[in-house]
């Protein structure tokens, strides 16, 4: 189902004209690269695998020094997203305690587990540097840091060492370390070289992680997993941090089509199913972005075909659940068709609800990953137009697949800075916009509902079909809350205040 | 299927259902690769005992579940207390989005701030491209009438010299030669988030106090709150008790505006703050007195190096806390403590008294930032409770003199005990072996509470997951009211909890407590 509508192209235009002229000219020739507002492809109407529009912006690219871009860094990409939450293994974050402190439980990367005793993941692990250890040096400090780990944490599976940005400057050698500590325990040592300067973005970060997947701990693992059972309908779902549970929500959905989830990378996941993946069949690939790197290593090396799904809104999980059971033959796709079957009364039932109530509205993302484009089909699903969009850390095989979703006229912004998504807000007033934390407020304040596509302000999941009835009511009850309607003191009024409508 | 449009299921009853149940089982056993049970339950039980806690508190390098944050944090609170601020932190872009969504998680307000986003060439040649550009790109688009500079560890660790660099930039006419860039080294790997609130809020005093002559006047004061969560709701009530008393004082470092600004439509990136002005005209004071000592241990220093007089306190709350920050003011100014004040004061020890019963010899741990621990405790001690365990990870030794000096001070602190610089995961050791009646801190005690089953109260700095709580005062008499309210709110429920199973202990669930 793809909904019909175009964006006004023009005003999008104006609107980037205006934020550049506040720029010093040099800022402004730099941000200019960033922004644009999609072109439909030569095709009206877009035939299937075809863009529908160009989304032709620079990216991951160095930020301007004091323009606040909302990005993060290295460390953020591999303690944050892809390392934090293996959940057996004991992430040190290894510098100073700040990093480790502001990132502690911030993610939702749920999981099952006792933590503190076989499972980590919601726990700060720091090794606290103090200025001896900057003039001194760290790694002796590190070897303590991880026997005490083994001392209190023995049921642990593994360690792996998040580096800040000290440690790079100051020429630890962690991976020496590394190597010492994992004949002396016995256990997997993980060294990962994100410091927070390294790269442009979170983005440097994750590929980072996934090299460290690829040296230390598929090579040189041996044969650790001999005796795991190989069947033909193995699965690793890659990328899927099971924020607020969206990997179970999609894990339920494959095995329900008869495939068989041997790993999942990497929310909920131990060790023993990264361990394994080399074994299994095909990799789904959920957040390109971040994993799609290991993806290409476990093609070249062990010739495991991968291929990337999307499992926001009915429409795209229903196209996904057939791709991906092309894969496996008549039988599973026979499988994806039931499953499909089965939900529909649920997707009819959610649709008939919330749509009504959405119908219309204008939707503005500034997101990472995959969501600025991921999740517009959902929204879609739901009646809702998206009329901008933009990555904080996308390249530009990202904006190349965001033609495939986006319609002529959307605005598209890369690495925004808070002054002019401020301003693109402002001069759009969207019936909602989905960022992050640190945009919440001020959009909030402007009196524009807003969801956090991050975190999923503290809900979901968001995945899979029981997923897209609690997206679904999250968007209707961000946008129908009756206090959007409250903001002008009557003695003082402006516009007439939009009606709101009751829950049901 | 456990789904249903007309009722949603969120993530929590969800994933109880008898489907995704028997998919987590299935995921455990078939490809986890799980320890056995018995192995869990014996860790699980083996961390309970004294042994464990003997092994925990012994640690020298890890640290596990620190109460501390670094010092930027606190320097990017402290610039938010001043007038059309921008905090500008020197170093790594990410350090900025941590602080940005740190402080936004607890006060659910905009938390502006920008970075020089320093990269790896930075790192190799220094920084000193990106203080050009960046203060010129702040100062366009974000009009600040201030730009107050730190650094994170990496400009630290690569010795970025702030001074150097500020003066270049103006020479390069980033921002007017006039223009006011307070500045403030801020190493991570010293200290915490309340050492980069001292160094903040001294470089801006610095910056405008520097090479200007002091003509004293006399019975006027500064007023330095320290590194405070609830700082919206307290410094609006110290602001009340102080005009109330008709006193001449400077409130220097005032979030309380910025980190609650109203919803009309408008998004303010700046409100509110200590004026420009009034910080030059502080120099003139009599007294420059702070909130928190620990908190403020340089500025005051710093304050007394310009023949000011300084006094300090330990986050008044509670009677006798509130008292001693009453009668040095009136010192201070000469005036008398009027007697709306004195029957403030009568109503909350009436309150103390309504409830005493339900106090006395209850046994609490505390923990949090030290200013904060020592206030508490010592409020604690006024109700005839016993704050067992006190513990600061950003507390040294002479916070935990301070502390035996407090204990000392009172028969409820004989069995009491002051941890500095220990975190969380030695806390639940303490717990665990020397239960205690109640826990209070902030969010990150849940998963104390959790194991523990030691109620919590999350009464400091951050608070993640309850809402609007720091919009409340808990200094002063009033704010003494609210702490005593909240304490025994949670006893009446652990009670009720504990007597509400019909036929069984419902005998003690009484109407009136």
């Amino acid at each position: 189902m793809s909904l019909d509508y175009e964006n006004d192209g023009q005003l999008h235009e104006k609107l980037i004209e205006e934020v550049l002229s506040h720029y010093p000219d040099k800022t402004a020739k730099r941000r200019k690269k960033h922004l644009n507002v999609a072109k439909a492809g030569d095709a009206p109407e877009a035939a299937e695998g075809q863009a529908l529009s160009e989304c032709d912006v620079k990216s991951n690219i160095k930020s301007i020094p004091g323009v606040m871009t909302i990005r993060g860094c290295a460390y953020a990409g591999s303690k944050g997203v892809v390392w934090g939450p293996v959940k057996d293994m004991v992430h040190i974050s290894h510098g100073p305690v700040g990093c480790g402190q502001y990132s502690w439980s911030q993610r939702r990367n749920y999981y099952i587990g006792t933590t503190g005793i076989d499972t980590f993941v919601t726990m700060q692990f720091t090794s606290d540097f103090q200025e001896k250890d900057i003039v001194f040096g760290g790694d002796k400090k590190l070897e303590k840091v991880i026997d005490e780990i083994q001392d209190l944490f023995p049921l642990n599976n593994g360690v792996t060492i998040q580096s800040e940005c000290p440690i790079g400057l100051i020429g630890d050698d962690i991976e020496a370390v590394s190597r010492k500590k994992k004949k002396e325990h016995g256990k997997t040592i993980v060294p990962v070289r994100c410091e927070g300067f390294r790269g442009v973005s979170q983005s440097l970060g994750h590929h980072i992680a996934n090299d460290a997947i690829r040296d230390w701990v598929f090579d040189g693992n041996g044969n650790k997993h001999e005796d795991f059972e190989v069947g033909p309908y193995d699965v690793n779902v890659i990328g899927d941090y099971n924020i607020g549970g969206d990997a179970w929500a999609s894990r339920i959905l494959l095995e329900e089509m008869g495939l068989r989830v041997v790993g999942n990378w990497s929310g909920d996941a131990t060790l023993a199913e990264i361990e394994r993946a080399p074994k299994a069949k095909l990799n789904l690939i959920h957040c390109y972005r971040s994993m799609n790197y290991i993806c290409r290593h476990m093609e070249e090396k062990y010739g495991i075909a991968w291929t990337e799904y999307n499992f926001f809104g009915p429409s795209q999980i229903a196209a996904s659940l057939r791709n991906i059971a092309k894969y496996f033959g008549p039988e599973i796709e026979a499988n994806a068709e039931a499953v499909i079957a089965k939900y529909q009364p649920l997707v009819d039932a959610v649709v008939a609800k919330f749509r009504p109530r959405l119908e219309g509205k204008t939707v503005m993302l500034y997101v990472g990953g995959l969501r600025p484009r991921h999740v517009i089909t959902a929204y879609e699903d739901l009646g809702m137009e998206i009329v901008g969009t933009g990555y904080e850390f996308g390249h530009n095989d990202d904006y190349q697949r965001t033609g495939h979703y986006v319609k002529d006229g959307t605005l598209i912004y890369d690495d925004v800075t808070g002054y002019e998504l401020e301003k693109f807000i402002e001069g759009i007033r969207p019936d909602l916009v989905g960022s992050g934390i640190k945009e919440k407020y001020p959009v909030q304040k402007m009196g524009i509902p807003f969801r956090q596509m991050h975190s999923w302000d503290y809900s979901g999941p968001y995945h899979g079909y029981d997923g897209f009835a609690i997206f679904a009511r999250d968007m209707d009850l961000a946008i129908n809350n009756p206090v959007w309607g409250l903001y002008d003191a009557p003695w003082k009024k402006k516009a007439p205040a939009p009606m709101a409508i009751a829950a049901e | 299927m456990p789904q249903s449009a007309e009722k949603v299921l969120d993530h929590a009853p969800l994933f109880r259902e008898p489907e995704y149940v028997e998919m987590l089982k299935n995921k455990k056993e078939n490809f986890e690769c799980p320890h056995p049970g018995e192995w869990v339950d014996d860790q699980r039980e083996f961390t309970k005992t004294w042994e464990y806690r003997e092994k925990n508190l012994a640690r020298e390098a890890l640290v596990v579940n620190p109460a501390k944050a670094c010092q930027p944090l606190g320097a990017v609170f402290a610039a938010a207390g001043f007038e059309k601020t921008m905090s500008f932190v020197h170093g790594s872009q990410g350090c900025v989005a941590y602080y940005r969504s740190h402080l936004s998680r607890h006060f659910k307000e905009p938390s502006s701030a920008v970075s020089s986003s320093m990269t790896e060439d930075a790192a190799v040649f220094g920084g000193l491209k990106n203080m050009i550009d960046g203060l010129a790109n702040t100062y366009t688009l974000y009009e600040p009438k201030m730009i107050a500079v730190s650094t994170t560890c990496m400009a630290e660790v690569i010795g970025d010299d702030l001074q150097g660099f500020i003066e270049n930039a103006k020479n390069e006419g980033s921002v007017p030669r006039e223009f006011d860039v307070p500045f403030a080294h801020t190493p991570a790997f010293v200290g915490s988030h309340v050492d980069g609130y001292d160094n903040m809020v001294r470089g801006v005093l610095e910056h405008f106090w520097k090479g200007h002559e002091r003509s004293e006047k006399a019975g006027t004061f500064n007023l330095i709150p320290g590194f405070d969560g609830f700082c919206v709701g307290n410094n609006r009530e110290i602001r009340r008790i102080l005009d109330m008393m008709g006193v001449e004082y400077t409130f220097i470092q005032d979030a309380s505006d910025q980190y609650d600004t109203p919803s009309d439509g408008e998004f303010r990136m700046y409100d509110g703050g200590t004026k420009i002005e009034d910080v030059k005209e502080a120099l003139n004071a009599e007294y420059t007195i702070s909130l928190q000592h620990f908190a403020t241990r340089k500025t005051l220093e710093y304050c007394a190096e310009h023949g000011q007089k300084t006094a300090d306190f330990r986050y008044p709350i509670g009677i006798r806390g509130t008292d001693d920050f009453l009668m040095k003011v009136s010192e201070i100014s000469g005036k008398e403590i009027p007697e709306a004040l004195r029957m403030e004061r009568g109503r909350l020890v009436d309150a103390m008294a309504d409830s005493q019963a339900y106090l006395h010899g209850k046994k609490y741990a505390i923990y949090g930032d030290p200013d904060f621990v020592y206030g508490m405790a010592r409020f604690i001690l006024e109700t005839g409770g016993e704050p067992v365990h006190c513990l600061a990870t950003n507390g040294g030794t002479a916070w935990a003199k301070d502390m035996q000096a407090l204990f000392d001070s009172s028969p409820f602190g004989k069995d009491c005990k002051v941890w500095p610089g220990k975190d969380l995961w030695a806390m639940r050791s303490l717990l665990f072996t020397e239960p205690v009646d109640l826990l209070i801190g902030n969010s990150y005690g849940k998963y104390l509470e959790r194991d523990t089953k030691t109620p919590l109260l999350r009464m400091t700095f951050p608070i993640f997951d309850r809402h609007h709580h720091h919009r409340f005062p808990m200094m002063g008499y009033q704010g003494g009211l609210k702490v005593l309210t909240d304490i025994l709110d949670k006893f009446f429920d652990v009670y009720d909890e504990e007597t509400n199973t019909p036929s069984k202990t419902d005998y003690s669930f009484d109407l009136t407590r």
